[in-house]
């Protein structure tokens, strides 16, 4: 085994060495904040699988895996003995930087200043075989799983590609073990198929064994079928084609329909938070995305149209003189976007870094208000509104639950969509992308800034103001502590991290960042840590986002061709 | 004639005149009511403008750093207000065993000496980190892209501390030394106050003197001035970038401390109010300007303390107290909308535009 003073006296030999032990600092970095994040406690009463690899055990030791990998790629030219030796060394560091922490807590107590650094935390490090073994356990993880990345680095694309896809699969169904559960729990011989691959906790053991030769031989045969099966539809008749097309479009529409009843009763509440979240994201998806003006404050909106849904139904105020909250919303969500041409005016002459933090201040300003005695005769303060109107439809008795929610929702982003689709290629949509990628040279186009961009912070606070005014019926009451700034940053986290600009991105973005975290309840409390690297890591590798719009990535593109010909400039 | 002034003034121009001497005449009617009622004295006036300037300097402190970073790099380091939050933060574990252990109050001196360097190291640390893993790949990036990053650093800045020492409120300990006042005829001074006024005065003097006479000082600001031309001069354009992260750092993690020893409670949010307001202090006395963002800070922490009571009050508002972040914010809006180039004016913001 390498022990640290040879790595020193060969570090002038082998200059692989270096970056592969900068790699494991990282790695080392990355695996100690793991620890000391809380995370390994939280994720270790789950199973990945069953009895033998834990959630916060995977974490662990995936990490000494990617760091190996991420080692053994960063070499100039890739021999066996270099790229087996580079992953090993990086995840060997990896390793070895949290026995030096486990060493630490067993010597100092930790806890007084980080609070997760409990007794529990080494335990669970140390795989329960005590502090000897159990470090040379891990030390001999690391060493193993990086040596394993490098050499997996030198196989061949397709079977390289075939155990990545298998890893990716195993870890993602055993996480993802209770939605799977939940959804298909009714549905006969699929609940016998889970039976078998599940266990009362994670991937049963044969089932992992079975996904793992069932997996890859999917992935070598979908490798070589996928095109083709491609190419067969393109020769198709142009007809046929359509047909096709709009065929997967009504099966796409009838599942969204059905959805609530398949999904059941906790899945559907996931999805109503989605579709709120989405809702907010498209609307500010035409202020930030369309027309290029980051609005951090965006959650203002969403609180006047909630505020005034809330105010013009409830019996509690003088002012709820509208019983029924279908003839409130028009109103809520034209206040709202009232607003939002009123707020725009003062913004409008700002730019970039400047527009955002008014925005910000302006967000901020609502809620102090809200929550401030000054107003409370009319909106309720610190205490909120209370019993607001649920969204009764006459003749039909609908009970409200999360389930009948779903279909206000679908509704709602349904024509949210629809609408952002419409207003994207029109000319007004034009209009905004030209104002986001030069307001000097639109400007000289002949558009008209101060209407073009009113129009984009009007349009974006209507959308906010019926996400609002959805959410105050949902809720049937509202507390000004709902209206704060995380829910500004995280509509904002969801549009960029799916793609500034890209309404399916958008979609993509909700899904992941609101519905992924609600299903993995173990890393709720994470969520804005997540929400953060997210946004600095998409930044730094892909600042267009997952779902890229089309234009936006040129724009972006443009700017990295210059930045290279500055490199090679300078 | 009607027609060519029509042409002239913009709509949305007289609409935020409009608005701007709505509020003005609200501040003077307020104040006037409050003053003529005579319900503070004297000393109640002096009490809250000195808790005022020491609150400013703070401010000043922190904005200083957002100054001297827009000042280079033209942009706004929104993951400041969680540098300003790591080292006070880190520091209360050696303050709170210090304190236990009794050392704090027989050496106060000493005491604080220590609880401070270790604060502007550990935020100095993360100041530089930021930069160098967040900020320098980003650098020639169009500009919503590295504000983006700047955004998702202070978040995960701010939960990765809760993590790390959890998310409850953790109390800074009393110090023997800073409990006293002192007494000039029928006012009287708090020592805190003191301490905070002079430390925040002494910094500034510093900062000034470094940035006006030494090397580096001079370095800095030809950056400022042209990074490109600073580069052909034969200065290392990244080492005064490393440099400015790193004052700006020092100069937050002790403002955080100052910050922690006057209103006692740490915790992982504490940076996002005083962040805010620090970046409205900078835009106040004109971003980039660094004699700019002490008189900002001064001017945002005394409107903020004497503000609810002088106009607040006087418009008869229950509870004026809770609106006085409200102040801070409409100021900032205020400045933004009317004088984006603060209230000294500035070179940079004609540059920029």
């Amino acid at each position: 085994m390498l022990s640290s003073p040879e790595i020193l006296q060969t570090r002038s030999a082998t200059p692989w060495l270096k970056s592969a032990a900068q790699i494991g600092v990282i790695g080392g970095i990355i695996t100690i904040s793991i620890a000391l994040q809380g995370m390994i406690q939280a994720f270790s009463s789950r199973d990945v699988i069953y009895q033998v690899v834990t959630m916060s055990q995977a974490a662990i030791l995936l990490t000494f895996f990617v760091m190996g990998y991420v080692a053994a790629m960063r070499l100039p030219m890739r021999a066996a003995s270099s790229s087996i030796g580079a992953g090993a060394v990086a995840g060997f560091i990896s390793s070895a930087a949290l026995v030096l922490l486990i060493g630490l807590g067993n010597v100092v107590n930790l806890g007084n200043v980080f609070v997760n650094a409990t007794p529990q935390l080494y335990e669970l490090l140390t795989f329960k075989l005590g502090l000897p073994i159990g470090s040379l356990a891990l030390l001999l993880a690391g060493l193993g799983l990086g040596a394993l990345a490098g050499a997996i680095l030198l196989l061949p694309d397709s079977p390289r590609r075939a155990i990545l896809t298998t890893l990716a699969w195993i870890v993602g169904l055993g996480v993802l073990q209770d939605l799977i559960r939940v959804t298909f729990a009714d549905w006969g011989f699929l609940e016998s198929a889970l039976r078998f691959f599940y266990a009362s906790n994670g991937l049963s053991l044969v089932g992992a064994l079975v996904l793992s030769v069932l997996i890859p031989a999917l992935a070598i045969l979908w490798d070589k079928q996928a095109p083709r099966a491609q190419t067969r539809i393109d020769r198709l008749p142009a007809p046929t084609q359509r047909a096709l097309r709009w065929g997967s479009l009504g099966f796409g529409v009838v599942i969204l329909f059905l959805l609530p009843a398949l999904l059941g009763l906790y899945l559907s509440e996931v999805l109503d938070n989605v579709g709120l979240y989405l809702l907010m994201g498209l609307g500010l998806n035409i202020v930030v995305g369309f027309a290029g003006l980051l609005d951090l404050g965006y959650v203002a909106f969403f609180a006047i149209g909630a505020y005034v849904a809330g105010v013009l139904t409830s019996p509690e105020f003088s002012t709820g003189v509208i019983p029924n909250w279908w003839l409130a919303l028009p109103i809520a969500v034209l206040a709202s976007g009232a607003f939002g041409v009123l707020l725009g005016i003062p913004v409008l002459k700002m730019r970039g870094d400047y527009l955002a933090i008014v925005t910000l201040g302006f967000g901020e300003i609502i809620r102090l208000l809200a929550l401030s005695d000054f107003l409370k005769p009319w909106i309720g303060g610190a205490q909120g509104i209370q019993r607001i109107a649920k969204p009764d439809l006459p003749f039909i008795q609908i009970s409200w639950g999360p389930q009948a929610f779903y279909y206000l929702f679908l509704a709602g982003c349904l024509l949210v969509i629809f609408v952002s689709y419409r207003l994207k290629s029109s000319r007004l949509g034009r209009a905004w992308m030209a104002v986001r990628e030069d307001e000097d040279v639109a400007q000289a186009m002949g558009i008209n800034l101060v209407a073009t961009k009113l129009k984009a912070f009007g349009m974006g606070a209507l959308f906010g103001g019926l996400a609002g005014a959805i959410f105050a019926t949902k809720l049937e009451s509202i507390y000004p502590h709902s209206f704060n700034f995380l829910i500004s940053i995280n509509v904002l986290c969801l549009i960029i991290i799916g793609g500034m600009g890209s309404i399916p991105g958008v979609v993509v973005g909700a899904l992941a960042l609101v519905g992924l975290p609600e299903l993995l309840r173990e890393f709720a409390e994470f969520r804005f840590l997540f929400y953060g690297i997210a946004l600095v890591v998409m930044m730094l590798t892909r600042p267009e986002g997952l779902i890229p719009e089309a234009r936006r990535a040129m724009e972006l593109e443009e700017f990295r061709e210059e930045e290279t010909e500055q490199a090679t400039a300078s | 004639m009607l027609q060519r002034l029509r042409e002239r003034i913009d709509l949305t121009d007289v609409l935020m005149f409009l608005v701007g001497g709505l509020i003005v005449a609200l501040v003077v009617v307020g104040s006037w009511t409050t003053l003529v009622e005579g319900k503070y004295n004297s000393r109640q006036w002096f009490d809250l403008i000195l808790f005022g300037v020491a609150l400013g300097g703070i401010y000043a402190l922190i904005a200083l750093g957002y100054t001297l970073v827009y000042g280079i790099l033209r942009m706004i380091n929104f993951a400041h207000s969680e540098v300003f939050m790591a080292g006070p933060f880190t520091a209360y574990f050696l303050a709170d065993e210090i304190g236990r252990s009794g050392f704090l109050d027989e050496n106060p001196v000493v005491g604080l000496l220590m609880i401070f360097i270790l604060a502007m190291a550990i935020s100095t640390v993360t100041a530089v980190l930021l930069e160098r893993i967040a900020y320098r790949p980003l650098r020639f990036a169009p500009r919503l892209v590295p504000l983006i990053t700047a955004i998702g650093a202070s978040f995960f800045l701010q939960y990765f501390f809760k993590g790390l020492y959890g998310p409850n409120i953790k109390v800074y300990p009393e110090i023997a030394a800073l409990t006293g006042y002192v007494q000039f005829g029928e006012f009287r001074i708090q020592n805190i106050q003191i301490l905070v006024i002079v430390a925040a005065a002494l910094m500034m003097f510093g900062l000034h003197l470094f940035i006006q006479n030494s090397r580096t000082g001079k370095a800095m600001r030809a950056v400022a001035e042209d990074k490109a031309t600073a580069a052909l001069m034969g200065i290392n354009v990244d080492r005064i970038i490393v440099i400015t992260f790193t004052l700006g750092g020092a100069l937050a993690g002790a403002a955080g401390v100052l910050y922690a020893l006057m209103f006692k409670q740490v915790n992982f949010m504490m940076g996002f109010i005083p962040g805010i307001k620090a970046f409205t202090a900078a835009v106040l006395g004109g971003i980039g300007n660094v004699p700019g963002a002490m008189v900002g800070g001064l001017f945002l922490g005394i409107a903020e303390s004497v503000g609810p009571s002088l106009f607040l009050d006087g418009l008869h508002i229950p509870a004026p107290y809770q609106l006085k972040d409200a102040i801070a914010f409409t100021l900032l809006v205020l400045v933004l909308i009317f004088r984006p180039s603060g209230i000294l004016g500035e070179k940079l913001a004609q540059k920029k535009a």
